[in-house]
Protein backbone atom coordinates (compact mmCIF):
# COMPACT_ATOMS: atom_id res chain seq x y z
CA UNK A 1 0.00 0.00 0.00
CA UNK A 2 3.18 2.53 1.09
CA UNK A 3 4.00 4.11 -2.00
CA UNK A 4 1.14 3.13 -3.99
CA UNK A 5 0.04 5.61 -6.80
CA UNK A 6 -3.91 5.34 -8.38
CA UNK A 7 -3.27 5.60 -12.41
CA UNK A 8 -5.16 7.14 -14.93
CA UNK A 9 -6.56 3.47 -16.54
CA UNK A 10 -7.43 2.93 -12.82
CA UNK A 11 -9.32 5.52 -12.91
CA UNK A 12 -11.00 4.92 -16.13
CA UNK A 13 -11.93 1.29 -14.78
CA UNK A 14 -13.60 2.54 -11.53
CA UNK A 15 -15.32 5.46 -13.41
CA UNK A 16 -16.97 2.34 -15.44
CA UNK A 17 -18.36 0.44 -12.68
CA UNK A 18 -19.28 3.63 -10.87
CA UNK A 19 -21.29 4.17 -14.13
CA UNK A 20 -19.12 7.28 -14.85
CA UNK A 21 -18.14 8.69 -18.19
CA UNK A 22 -15.27 10.65 -17.69
CA UNK A 23 -14.11 12.99 -20.67
CA UNK A 24 -10.07 12.97 -21.33
CA UNK A 25 -9.58 16.29 -19.22
CA UNK A 26 -11.84 14.95 -16.29
CA UNK A 27 -9.75 11.56 -16.46
CA UNK A 28 -6.39 13.29 -15.96
CA UNK A 29 -8.27 15.50 -13.45
CA UNK A 30 -9.49 12.87 -11.45
CA UNK A 31 -6.18 11.29 -11.71
CA UNK A 32 -4.09 14.09 -10.34
CA UNK A 33 -7.24 14.71 -7.21
CA UNK A 34 -7.17 10.59 -6.27
CA UNK A 35 -3.51 10.68 -6.54
CA UNK A 36 -3.13 13.39 -3.92
CA UNK A 37 -5.79 11.75 -1.41
CA UNK A 38 -4.17 8.66 -1.80
CA UNK A 39 -1.19 10.59 -0.59
CA UNK A 40 -3.10 10.70 2.45
CA UNK A 41 -5.07 7.46 2.65
CA UNK A 42 -1.97 5.62 2.09
CA UNK A 43 -0.82 6.66 5.34
CA UNK A 44 -2.61 3.99 7.38
CA UNK A 45 0.12 1.84 5.93
CA UNK A 46 1.98 3.14 9.32
CA UNK A 47 -0.27 1.97 11.59
CA UNK A 48 -0.24 -1.37 13.40
CA UNK A 49 -3.34 -3.16 12.81
CA UNK A 50 -2.46 -6.64 13.41
CA UNK A 51 -5.34 -8.39 15.65
CA UNK A 52 -7.32 -5.06 15.77
CA UNK A 53 -11.02 -6.04 15.07
CA UNK A 54 -12.45 -3.45 11.65
CA UNK A 55 -15.37 -1.53 13.43
CA UNK A 56 -17.82 -1.06 10.48
CA UNK A 57 -20.38 0.71 12.98
CA UNK A 58 -20.90 2.12 16.06
CA UNK A 59 -23.97 1.06 17.34
CA UNK A 60 -24.59 -1.81 20.14
CA UNK A 61 -27.69 -2.63 18.83
CA UNK A 62 -28.64 -5.96 17.16
CA UNK A 63 -30.73 -7.22 14.53
CA UNK A 64 -33.79 -5.86 14.61
CA UNK A 65 -36.63 -7.25 13.94
CA UNK A 66 -40.36 -6.17 14.01
CA UNK A 67 -44.21 -7.45 12.16
CA UNK A 68 -43.55 -6.77 8.61
CA UNK A 69 -46.93 -4.58 8.24
CA UNK A 70 -48.07 -2.81 5.13
CA UNK A 71 -48.20 0.77 6.12
CA UNK A 72 -48.97 4.32 3.98
CA UNK A 73 -49.67 1.33 1.33
CA UNK A 74 -51.96 3.46 -1.53
CA UNK A 75 -48.68 5.73 -2.48
CA UNK A 76 -48.14 4.25 -5.77
CA UNK A 77 -49.32 7.08 -8.11
CA UNK A 78 -47.09 9.76 -5.99
CA UNK A 79 -44.58 7.56 -6.55
CA UNK A 80 -44.44 7.85 -10.03
CA UNK A 81 -45.03 11.10 -10.12
CA UNK A 82 -41.41 11.21 -9.37
CA UNK A 83 -40.53 8.80 -11.70
CA UNK A 84 -39.38 10.56 -15.06
CA UNK A 85 -41.55 7.87 -17.53
CA UNK A 86 -44.33 5.67 -16.31
CA UNK A 87 -47.26 3.81 -18.04
CA UNK A 88 -50.14 2.30 -15.41
CA UNK A 89 -48.43 1.38 -12.53
CA UNK A 90 -45.39 0.58 -13.93
CA UNK A 91 -41.90 2.75 -14.02
CA UNK A 92 -41.17 2.65 -18.17
CA UNK A 93 -36.95 2.17 -19.10
CA UNK A 94 -35.54 2.12 -22.19
CA UNK A 95 -34.70 -1.57 -23.47
CA UNK A 96 -32.34 -3.76 -22.09
CA UNK A 97 -31.15 -6.02 -24.81
CA UNK A 98 -29.95 -2.91 -27.33
CA UNK A 99 -31.77 -4.47 -29.79
CA UNK A 100 -30.19 -8.02 -29.37
CA UNK A 101 -26.62 -6.77 -29.65
CA UNK A 102 -25.67 -7.53 -26.44
CA UNK A 103 -26.25 -9.70 -23.66
CA UNK B 1 -38.31 40.65 11.92
CA UNK B 2 -34.79 38.79 12.81
CA UNK B 3 -33.89 36.22 15.57
CA UNK B 4 -30.47 37.91 16.43
CA UNK B 5 -31.65 39.10 19.75
CA UNK B 6 -34.05 36.51 21.23
CA UNK B 7 -34.74 32.88 21.96
CA UNK B 8 -37.14 30.42 21.88
CA UNK B 9 -38.49 30.91 25.16
CA UNK B 10 -38.92 34.67 24.62
CA UNK B 11 -40.87 34.31 21.15
CA UNK B 12 -43.01 31.68 23.03
CA UNK B 13 -43.82 33.54 25.91
CA UNK B 14 -44.85 36.71 23.19
CA UNK B 15 -46.69 33.41 21.49
CA UNK B 16 -48.58 32.83 24.49
CA UNK B 17 -49.02 36.17 25.19
CA UNK B 18 -50.84 36.94 22.09
CA UNK B 19 -48.07 39.46 21.40
CA UNK B 20 -47.78 37.95 18.02
CA UNK B 21 -49.67 35.06 16.39
CA UNK B 22 -47.56 32.16 14.63
CA UNK B 23 -49.09 33.45 10.92
CA UNK B 24 -47.54 36.58 12.08
CA UNK B 25 -44.10 35.30 13.26
CA UNK B 26 -43.93 32.75 10.04
CA UNK B 27 -45.15 35.86 7.75
CA UNK B 28 -42.75 38.42 9.20
CA UNK B 29 -39.90 35.14 8.89
CA UNK B 30 -40.48 34.82 5.37
CA UNK B 31 -40.59 38.56 4.34
CA UNK B 32 -36.89 38.83 6.48
CA UNK B 33 -36.06 35.82 4.50
CA UNK B 34 -37.10 37.44 1.34
CA UNK B 35 -35.08 40.65 2.04
CA UNK B 36 -31.86 39.37 3.24
CA UNK B 37 -31.48 36.00 1.46
CA UNK B 38 -29.79 37.82 -1.83
CA UNK B 39 -27.04 38.97 0.69
CA UNK B 40 -26.54 35.42 1.73
CA UNK B 41 -28.03 32.48 -0.23
CA UNK B 42 -28.54 30.45 2.70
CA UNK B 43 -32.46 28.86 1.40
CA UNK B 44 -32.78 26.85 -1.34
CA UNK B 45 -36.61 27.27 -1.55
CA UNK B 46 -38.72 28.86 1.04
CA UNK B 47 -42.40 26.76 2.01
CA UNK B 48 -44.40 29.51 2.31
CA UNK B 49 -47.74 27.84 1.86
CA UNK B 50 -47.35 25.04 3.39
CA UNK B 51 -45.82 27.24 6.37
CA UNK B 52 -49.05 29.49 6.66
CA UNK B 53 -51.30 26.70 6.21
CA UNK B 54 -49.69 24.82 9.36
CA UNK B 55 -48.96 28.13 11.64
CA UNK B 56 -52.59 29.10 10.88
CA UNK B 57 -53.86 25.48 12.29
CA UNK B 58 -51.39 26.74 15.38
CA UNK B 59 -53.16 29.45 15.80
CA UNK B 60 -56.18 27.97 15.40
CA UNK B 61 -56.20 25.25 17.87
CA UNK B 62 -54.32 27.85 20.42
CA UNK B 63 -50.79 27.99 21.11
CA UNK B 64 -49.76 25.25 23.88
CA UNK B 65 -48.14 27.04 26.95
CA UNK B 66 -46.65 23.67 27.95
CA UNK B 67 -44.75 23.41 24.54
CA UNK B 68 -42.05 26.01 23.91
CA UNK B 69 -41.90 25.02 20.04
CA UNK B 70 -45.68 25.62 19.36
CA UNK B 71 -45.29 27.67 16.54
CA UNK B 72 -41.75 28.36 16.10
CA UNK B 73 -40.50 28.57 12.71
CA UNK B 74 -37.34 26.79 11.34
CA UNK B 75 -35.33 25.93 8.55
CA UNK B 76 -34.20 22.57 7.35
CA UNK B 77 -30.86 21.30 5.42
CA UNK B 78 -32.39 20.20 1.69
CA UNK B 79 -31.09 16.22 2.64
CA UNK B 80 -33.44 16.34 4.77
CA UNK B 81 -36.58 15.62 3.03
CA UNK B 82 -39.80 17.05 3.48
CA UNK B 83 -43.60 15.80 2.11
CA UNK B 84 -44.42 17.74 -1.43
CA UNK B 85 -41.49 20.37 -0.99
CA UNK B 86 -38.86 19.77 -3.77
CA UNK B 87 -36.18 18.23 -2.19
CA UNK B 88 -32.66 17.99 -3.82
CA UNK B 89 -29.72 17.61 -1.54
CA UNK B 90 -28.24 20.30 -3.84
CA UNK B 91 -27.94 18.10 -6.04
CA UNK B 92 -28.91 18.42 -10.09
CA UNK B 93 -29.44 14.88 -10.02
CA UNK B 94 -32.77 15.58 -7.58
CA UNK B 95 -33.98 18.94 -9.04
CA UNK B 96 -37.37 17.57 -9.72
CA UNK B 97 -37.81 15.13 -6.91
CA UNK B 98 -40.93 15.49 -4.22
CA UNK B 99 -40.76 13.08 -1.53
CA UNK B 100 -43.75 11.33 -0.30
CA UNK B 101 -43.38 11.62 3.45
CA UNK B 102 -41.49 13.78 5.78
CA UNK B 103 -37.45 12.77 7.55
CA UNK B 104 -38.84 11.84 11.18
CA UNK B 105 -37.01 14.87 12.46
CA UNK B 106 -39.77 17.01 10.56
CA UNK B 107 -42.55 14.99 11.48
CA UNK B 108 -41.55 15.40 14.96
CA UNK B 109 -41.01 19.09 15.19
CA UNK B 110 -44.16 19.03 12.84
CA UNK B 111 -46.52 17.22 16.13
CA UNK B 112 -44.55 19.61 18.68
CA UNK B 113 -45.80 22.45 16.64
CA UNK B 114 -42.73 23.74 15.02
CA UNK B 115 -43.32 25.07 11.73
CA UNK B 116 -40.71 24.66 8.77
CA UNK B 117 -40.00 27.64 6.33
CA UNK B 118 -37.45 26.60 4.56
CA UNK B 119 -34.82 24.40 2.58
CA UNK B 120 -31.35 25.43 3.47
CA UNK B 121 -28.15 25.20 1.48
CA UNK B 122 -25.66 22.38 1.57
CA UNK B 123 -22.86 20.53 -0.36
CA UNK B 124 -24.08 18.39 -2.79
CA UNK B 125 -24.91 15.28 -0.49
CA UNK B 126 -23.69 16.80 2.26
CA UNK B 127 -19.67 15.75 0.50
CA UNK B 128 -17.89 19.12 1.13
CA UNK B 129 -16.42 21.83 3.86
CA UNK B 130 -17.68 24.99 2.39
CA UNK B 131 -20.89 24.97 0.89
CA UNK B 132 -19.36 25.24 -2.48
CA UNK B 133 -20.07 22.38 -4.07
CA UNK B 134 -23.93 22.99 -4.26
CA UNK B 135 -25.44 22.71 -7.81
CA UNK B 136 -27.79 25.54 -7.44
CA UNK B 137 -25.95 28.70 -5.20
CA UNK B 138 -22.77 29.61 -3.14
CA UNK B 139 -23.87 30.21 0.02
CA UNK B 140 -21.99 33.38 1.97
CA UNK B 141 -20.62 33.44 5.57
CA UNK B 142 -22.95 35.71 7.84
CA UNK B 143 -20.01 37.72 9.24
CA UNK B 144 -18.12 38.31 6.21
CA UNK B 145 -19.91 37.57 2.51
CA UNK B 146 -16.52 37.36 1.36
CA UNK B 147 -15.74 34.37 3.10
CA UNK B 148 -17.05 30.39 2.91
CA UNK B 149 -19.77 29.40 5.34
CA UNK B 150 -18.58 26.14 6.04
CA UNK B 151 -20.01 23.30 5.54
CA UNK B 152 -21.59 20.62 4.31
CA UNK B 153 -24.80 22.46 6.65
CA UNK B 154 -23.93 25.91 5.35
CA UNK B 155 -27.36 27.27 4.43
CA UNK B 156 -28.46 26.13 8.07
CA UNK B 157 -25.69 27.49 9.87
CA UNK B 158 -25.85 31.06 8.08
CA UNK B 159 -29.52 31.16 8.53
CA UNK B 160 -29.34 30.89 12.27
CA UNK B 161 -26.18 33.34 12.64
CA UNK B 162 -28.26 36.08 10.36
CA UNK B 163 -31.25 35.59 12.12
CA UNK B 164 -33.49 34.50 9.58
CA UNK B 165 -34.51 31.30 11.36
CA UNK B 166 -34.19 30.88 15.38
CA UNK B 167 -33.13 27.20 14.58
CA UNK B 168 -32.25 24.98 11.81
CA UNK B 169 -31.65 21.35 11.27
CA UNK B 170 -28.33 20.48 9.73
CA UNK B 171 -26.40 16.75 9.23
CA UNK B 172 -23.06 16.06 10.23
CA UNK B 173 -21.33 13.12 8.57
CA UNK B 174 -17.30 14.52 9.38
CA UNK B 175 -18.22 17.73 10.71
CA UNK B 176 -20.84 19.26 8.99
CA UNK B 177 -22.32 20.68 11.61
CA UNK B 178 -19.90 21.74 13.92
CA UNK B 179 -17.34 23.71 11.46
CA UNK B 180 -20.06 25.68 9.87
CA UNK B 181 -21.34 26.86 13.28
CA UNK B 182 -17.71 27.67 14.45
CA UNK B 183 -17.21 29.27 10.95
CA UNK B 184 -20.59 31.31 11.76
CA UNK B 185 -19.92 32.16 15.60
CA UNK B 186 -23.15 30.01 16.87
CA UNK B 187 -24.11 26.89 18.21
CA UNK B 188 -23.79 23.25 16.48
CA UNK B 189 -24.98 20.12 17.97
CA UNK B 190 -23.98 16.85 16.55
CA UNK B 191 -25.84 13.62 18.92
CA UNK B 192 -24.51 10.55 19.70
CA UNK B 193 -24.74 8.00 16.60
CA UNK B 194 -28.08 6.47 17.34
CA UNK B 195 -29.80 9.59 19.51
CA UNK B 196 -31.63 10.85 16.33
CA UNK B 197 -33.29 8.83 13.62
CA UNK B 198 -32.14 8.72 10.03
CA UNK B 199 -35.30 7.99 8.66
CA UNK B 200 -35.91 10.48 5.74
CA UNK B 201 -32.30 11.79 5.55
CA UNK B 202 -30.30 11.43 2.15
CA UNK B 203 -27.60 8.92 2.99
CA UNK B 204 -24.14 9.58 2.89
CA UNK B 205 -22.33 7.33 4.88
CA UNK B 206 -24.88 5.46 7.00
CA UNK B 207 -22.32 4.75 9.87
CA UNK B 208 -21.28 8.19 10.41
CA UNK B 209 -24.46 10.40 9.41
CA UNK B 210 -26.27 12.05 12.01
CA UNK B 211 -28.95 14.61 12.19
CA UNK B 212 -28.45 17.96 14.69
CA UNK B 213 -29.19 21.66 15.39
CA UNK B 214 -27.96 24.59 14.83
CA UNK B 215 -29.08 27.55 17.46
CA UNK B 216 -27.65 31.12 18.63
CA UNK B 217 -28.06 29.72 22.21
CA UNK B 218 -27.38 26.51 24.05
CA UNK B 219 -30.51 26.11 25.67
CA UNK B 220 -32.55 26.50 22.65
CA UNK B 221 -30.28 23.57 21.21
CA UNK B 222 -30.88 21.48 23.42
CA UNK B 223 -34.59 21.98 23.76
CA UNK B 224 -35.07 21.43 19.68
CA UNK B 225 -33.06 18.02 19.94
CA UNK B 226 -34.94 16.54 23.29
CA UNK B 227 -38.08 17.26 20.54
CA UNK B 228 -37.04 15.52 17.60
CA UNK B 229 -34.33 12.25 19.97
CA UNK B 230 -35.11 9.15 20.29
CA UNK B 231 -36.32 5.85 18.78
CA UNK B 232 -38.11 5.55 15.46
CA UNK B 233 -39.32 2.19 14.51
CA UNK B 234 -38.00 3.10 10.86
CA UNK B 235 -34.65 3.13 11.56
CA UNK B 236 -32.73 0.43 12.97
CA UNK B 237 -29.89 2.06 14.21
CA UNK B 238 -32.11 4.32 16.23
CA UNK B 239 -31.40 3.88 19.88
CA UNK B 240 -33.94 3.11 22.51
CA UNK B 241 -31.77 4.98 25.42
CA UNK B 242 -34.12 7.01 27.54
CA UNK B 243 -34.01 10.73 25.79
CA UNK B 244 -33.08 12.97 29.22
CA UNK B 245 -34.72 16.67 28.86
CA UNK B 246 -31.48 18.18 27.83
CA UNK B 247 -32.24 21.56 28.47
CA UNK B 248 -33.26 20.75 32.22
CA UNK B 249 -30.55 21.23 34.39
CA UNK B 250 -28.69 23.92 32.63
CA UNK B 251 -27.57 25.95 35.86
CA UNK B 252 -24.41 27.23 35.21
CA UNK B 253 -22.34 24.96 37.85
CA UNK B 254 -19.67 22.97 36.39
CA UNK B 255 -17.52 22.73 39.81
CA UNK B 256 -15.63 19.37 39.63
CA UNK B 257 -16.14 18.48 35.82
CA UNK B 258 -13.20 16.70 34.57
CA UNK B 259 -12.12 17.96 31.30
CA UNK B 260 -9.22 16.48 28.86
CA UNK B 261 -7.44 18.98 26.41
CA UNK B 262 -5.92 16.34 23.79
CA UNK B 263 -2.70 17.23 22.47
CA UNK B 264 -3.15 16.17 19.26
CA UNK B 265 -5.81 19.00 18.31
CA UNK B 266 -3.24 21.72 19.12
CA UNK B 267 -0.71 20.38 16.70
CA UNK B 268 0.63 21.92 13.72
CA UNK B 269 -1.51 23.02 10.91
CA UNK B 270 -3.79 24.53 13.51
CA UNK B 271 -3.99 28.48 13.62
CA UNK B 272 -2.07 29.74 16.34
CA UNK B 273 -4.83 32.85 16.60
CA UNK B 274 -7.71 29.59 16.94
CA UNK B 275 -5.04 27.97 19.07
CA UNK B 276 -5.07 31.00 21.62
CA UNK B 277 -8.91 31.68 21.41
CA UNK B 278 -9.92 27.95 22.32
CA UNK B 279 -6.67 27.96 25.33
CA UNK B 280 -8.60 31.18 26.39
CA UNK B 281 -11.88 29.24 26.48
CA UNK B 282 -10.47 26.36 28.47
CA UNK B 283 -8.77 28.36 30.93
CA UNK B 284 -12.44 30.05 31.33
CA UNK B 285 -13.70 26.45 31.90
CA UNK B 286 -10.92 25.76 34.88
CA UNK B 287 -11.93 29.63 36.46
CA UNK B 288 -15.29 27.97 36.39
CA UNK B 289 -14.72 25.19 38.17
CA UNK B 290 -13.67 22.53 36.16
CA UNK B 291 -10.17 20.49 36.45
CA UNK B 292 -8.38 20.52 33.21
CA UNK B 293 -5.50 17.92 31.87
CA UNK B 294 -3.43 17.35 28.86
CA UNK B 295 -4.47 13.77 27.42
CA UNK B 296 -3.18 12.62 24.27
CA UNK B 297 -5.40 10.80 21.04
CA UNK B 298 -2.91 9.29 19.56
CA UNK B 299 -4.27 7.83 15.93
CA UNK B 300 -6.22 11.36 15.26
CA UNK B 301 -3.60 12.35 12.45
CA UNK B 302 -5.41 9.00 10.77
CA UNK B 303 -8.67 10.29 10.87
CA UNK B 304 -8.50 11.82 7.84
CA UNK B 305 -7.54 9.31 5.68
CA UNK B 306 -10.08 6.38 7.46
CA UNK B 307 -13.02 8.86 7.46
CA UNK B 308 -12.34 9.32 3.29
CA UNK B 309 -12.39 5.58 2.66
CA UNK B 310 -15.01 4.74 4.59
CA UNK B 311 -17.56 7.75 4.38
CA UNK B 312 -16.40 7.12 0.48
CA UNK B 313 -17.11 3.29 0.46
CA UNK B 314 -20.37 3.84 2.09
CA UNK B 315 -21.32 6.68 0.01
CA UNK B 316 -20.33 4.87 -3.63
CA UNK B 317 -22.78 2.51 -2.24
CA UNK B 318 -25.85 4.72 -1.21
CA UNK B 319 -25.64 6.67 -4.14
CA UNK B 320 -26.31 4.02 -6.38
CA UNK B 321 -29.96 4.35 -6.11
CA UNK B 322 -29.27 7.35 -8.71
CA UNK B 323 -29.89 5.60 -11.53
CA UNK B 324 -32.51 7.76 -13.86
CA UNK B 325 -35.36 5.09 -12.80
CA UNK B 326 -37.33 6.46 -10.29
CA UNK B 327 -36.29 9.95 -10.06
CA UNK B 328 -34.74 12.66 -11.25
CA UNK B 329 -34.66 14.24 -15.27
CA UNK B 330 -34.24 11.31 -17.68
CA UNK B 331 -31.41 12.49 -20.47
CA UNK B 332 -32.09 12.68 -24.34
CA UNK B 333 -31.55 10.32 -26.47
CA UNK B 334 -30.94 7.79 -24.06
CA UNK B 335 -29.57 4.11 -26.17
CA UNK B 336 -30.25 1.53 -23.77
CA UNK B 337 -30.46 1.12 -20.00
CA UNK B 338 -26.88 1.38 -19.34
CA UNK B 339 -26.83 4.20 -20.99
CA UNK B 340 -29.11 5.89 -19.38
CA UNK B 341 -27.72 4.87 -15.86
CA UNK B 342 -24.16 6.27 -17.18
CA UNK B 343 -25.55 9.47 -18.71
CA UNK B 344 -28.07 10.11 -15.61
CA UNK B 345 -24.94 9.71 -12.98
CA UNK B 346 -22.36 11.60 -15.46
CA UNK B 347 -24.63 14.67 -15.90
CA UNK B 348 -26.43 14.54 -12.64
CA UNK B 349 -23.76 14.64 -10.05
CA UNK B 350 -21.07 17.18 -9.82
CA UNK B 351 -17.15 16.85 -9.57
CA UNK B 352 -16.66 16.35 -5.77
CA UNK B 353 -19.69 13.27 -5.53
CA UNK B 354 -17.89 11.82 -8.61
CA UNK B 355 -15.04 11.53 -6.50
CA UNK B 356 -16.11 10.43 -3.65
CA UNK B 357 -17.77 7.96 -5.32
CA UNK B 358 -14.50 6.66 -7.19
CA UNK B 359 -12.39 6.85 -4.05
CA UNK B 360 -15.49 4.65 -2.01
CA UNK B 361 -15.60 2.12 -5.23
CA UNK B 362 -11.59 1.56 -5.34
CA UNK B 363 -11.53 1.02 -1.79
CA UNK B 364 -14.50 -1.54 -1.77
CA UNK B 365 -13.02 -2.82 -5.05
CA UNK B 366 -11.27 -6.74 -5.13
CA UNK B 367 -7.94 -6.50 -4.46
CA UNK B 368 -8.01 -3.03 -2.71
CA UNK B 369 -10.70 -3.67 0.10
CA UNK B 370 -8.26 -5.37 2.55
CA UNK B 371 -5.71 -2.72 2.11
CA UNK B 372 -8.18 0.07 2.16
CA UNK B 373 -11.74 -0.19 3.58
CA UNK B 374 -10.79 -2.91 6.52
CA UNK B 375 -7.78 -1.24 7.22
CA UNK B 376 -9.86 2.01 7.60
CA UNK B 377 -12.20 0.10 9.63
CA UNK B 378 -9.27 -1.51 11.50
CA UNK B 379 -7.88 2.29 12.38
CA UNK B 380 -11.53 3.33 13.56
CA UNK B 381 -11.25 0.33 16.25
CA UNK B 382 -7.91 2.16 17.38
CA UNK B 383 -9.53 5.60 17.34
CA UNK B 384 -12.36 4.64 19.32
CA UNK B 385 -10.11 2.61 22.10
CA UNK B 386 -8.33 6.45 22.26
CA UNK B 387 -11.27 7.99 22.86
CA UNK B 388 -12.68 5.10 25.29
CA UNK B 389 -9.12 5.62 27.69
CA UNK B 390 -9.83 9.40 27.90
CA UNK B 391 -13.53 8.94 28.80
CA UNK B 392 -12.50 6.70 31.59
CA UNK B 393 -11.25 9.25 33.73
CA UNK B 394 -12.69 12.58 32.11
CA UNK B 395 -16.37 14.01 31.11
CA UNK B 396 -15.48 16.21 28.98
CA UNK B 397 -13.22 16.80 25.84
CA UNK B 398 -12.37 20.35 24.86
CA UNK B 399 -10.55 21.33 21.47
CA UNK B 400 -10.59 23.59 18.52
CA UNK B 401 -13.81 22.78 16.22
CA UNK B 402 -11.69 23.56 12.91
CA UNK B 403 -7.78 24.78 12.50
CA UNK B 404 -8.70 27.92 11.08
CA UNK B 405 -11.53 30.34 10.58
CA UNK B 406 -13.61 31.35 7.42
CA UNK B 407 -11.46 31.70 3.97
CA UNK B 408 -12.01 33.08 1.06
CA UNK B 409 -14.26 31.17 -1.65
CA UNK B 410 -12.07 29.20 -3.70
CA UNK B 411 -8.97 28.61 -2.21
CA UNK B 412 -8.64 25.22 -1.78
CA UNK B 413 -10.40 24.17 -5.35
CA UNK B 414 -7.59 22.29 -6.84
CA UNK B 415 -5.98 20.80 -3.73
CA UNK B 416 -9.06 18.33 -2.33
CA UNK B 417 -6.70 17.12 0.14
CA UNK B 418 -6.30 20.43 1.78
CA UNK B 419 -9.93 21.30 2.25
CA UNK B 420 -10.13 17.45 3.32
CA UNK B 421 -7.44 17.96 6.38
CA UNK B 422 -9.47 21.06 7.24
CA UNK B 423 -11.48 18.30 8.89
CA UNK B 424 -9.12 16.72 11.11
CA UNK B 425 -10.13 18.00 14.12
CA UNK B 426 -14.08 17.15 13.94
CA UNK B 427 -13.37 13.45 11.95
CA UNK B 428 -12.71 11.48 15.03
CA UNK B 429 -16.28 12.43 16.96
CA UNK B 430 -18.61 10.92 13.76
CA UNK B 431 -15.41 7.71 13.37
CA UNK B 432 -16.49 7.07 16.89
CA UNK B 433 -20.30 7.87 17.25
CA UNK B 434 -19.74 10.73 19.88
CA UNK B 435 -21.84 13.18 20.62
CA UNK B 436 -19.80 16.73 20.23
CA UNK B 437 -20.67 20.57 20.07
CA UNK B 438 -19.28 23.93 18.36
CA UNK B 439 -19.78 26.64 20.86
CA UNK B 440 -18.39 30.07 20.44
CA UNK B 441 -15.31 31.36 21.35
CA UNK B 442 -14.12 34.22 20.18
CA UNK B 443 -13.03 36.20 17.55
CA UNK B 444 -9.99 35.62 14.78
CA UNK B 445 -9.42 38.86 12.35
CA UNK B 446 -13.25 39.72 12.74
CA UNK B 447 -14.21 35.76 11.89
CA UNK B 448 -15.94 33.37 14.49
CA UNK B 449 -13.90 30.88 16.56
CA UNK B 450 -15.68 27.84 17.28
CA UNK B 451 -14.77 25.46 20.88
CA UNK B 452 -15.82 22.13 20.43
CA UNK B 453 -16.68 19.93 22.85
CA UNK B 454 -16.83 16.24 23.10
CA UNK B 455 -18.64 13.52 25.67
CA UNK B 456 -18.80 10.03 25.65
CA UNK B 457 -21.76 8.35 24.18
CA UNK B 458 -25.43 9.26 25.22
CA UNK B 459 -23.57 12.15 27.09
CA UNK B 460 -25.38 15.14 25.47
CA UNK B 461 -26.29 16.67 28.91
CA UNK B 462 -22.78 16.85 29.96
CA UNK B 463 -21.52 19.18 26.69
CA UNK B 464 -25.52 21.07 27.29
CA UNK B 465 -23.71 22.14 30.25
CA UNK B 466 -20.60 22.86 29.75
CA UNK B 467 -21.47 24.79 27.01
CA UNK B 468 -24.87 26.31 29.05
CA UNK B 469 -21.96 27.49 31.36
CA UNK B 470 -19.36 28.63 29.71
CA UNK B 471 -22.22 30.94 27.48
CA UNK B 472 -23.37 32.60 30.52
CA UNK B 473 -19.96 33.67 31.54
CA UNK B 474 -18.83 35.15 28.21
CA UNK B 475 -22.38 35.77 26.92
CA UNK B 476 -20.41 35.95 23.09
CA UNK B 477 -23.61 35.46 21.50
CA UNK B 478 -24.34 39.32 22.09
CA UNK B 479 -22.02 40.45 19.44
CA UNK B 480 -24.09 39.72 15.92
CA UNK B 481 -22.61 40.06 12.77
CA UNK B 482 -22.75 43.38 10.78
CA UNK B 483 -23.27 44.71 14.58
CA UNK B 484 -21.16 46.92 16.86
CA UNK B 485 -18.94 45.66 19.72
Amino acid sequence: MANEQITREEVEHVASLAKLALTDAEADMFTDHLGKIFDIVTTLAEVDTENVKPTYSVTEMQTVLRDDVAVNAQQSEALLNNAPEHQGTLIKVPAILNGGAEG
Amino acid sequence: MDFLHTDIEKLHEQLVNKEITSVDLVKETLANIEQTDAKYDAFLATMSEKALAEAAAIDEAGIDPDNVLSGIPYGIKDNLITKDVTTTAASKILQDFKPIYDATVVSRLREQGAVGVGKLNMDEFAMGSTTETSYYKQTKNAWDQTKVPGGSSGGSAVSVAAGQVPFALGTDTGGSIRQPAAFNGIVGMKPTYGRVSRWGVIAFASSLDQVGVFTRRVKDNATVLAAMAGHDDNDQTSSDQAVPDFAAHLDGDIAGLKIAVPTEYFAAGVDEGVKATVRAGIDKLRELGATVDEVSLPHTKYGVAAYYILASAEASSNLQRFDGIRYSTRPENVKSLEDLYVQTRTQGFGDEVKRRIMLGTYSLSAGSYDAFFKKAAQVRTLMNDDFQKVFADYDLIAAPTAPNVAYDFGANQDDPEVTYMNDVLTIPVNMAGLPGMSVPAGFVDGLPVGMQLIANRYQEETIYRAAYAYEQATRLFEKVPGGKD
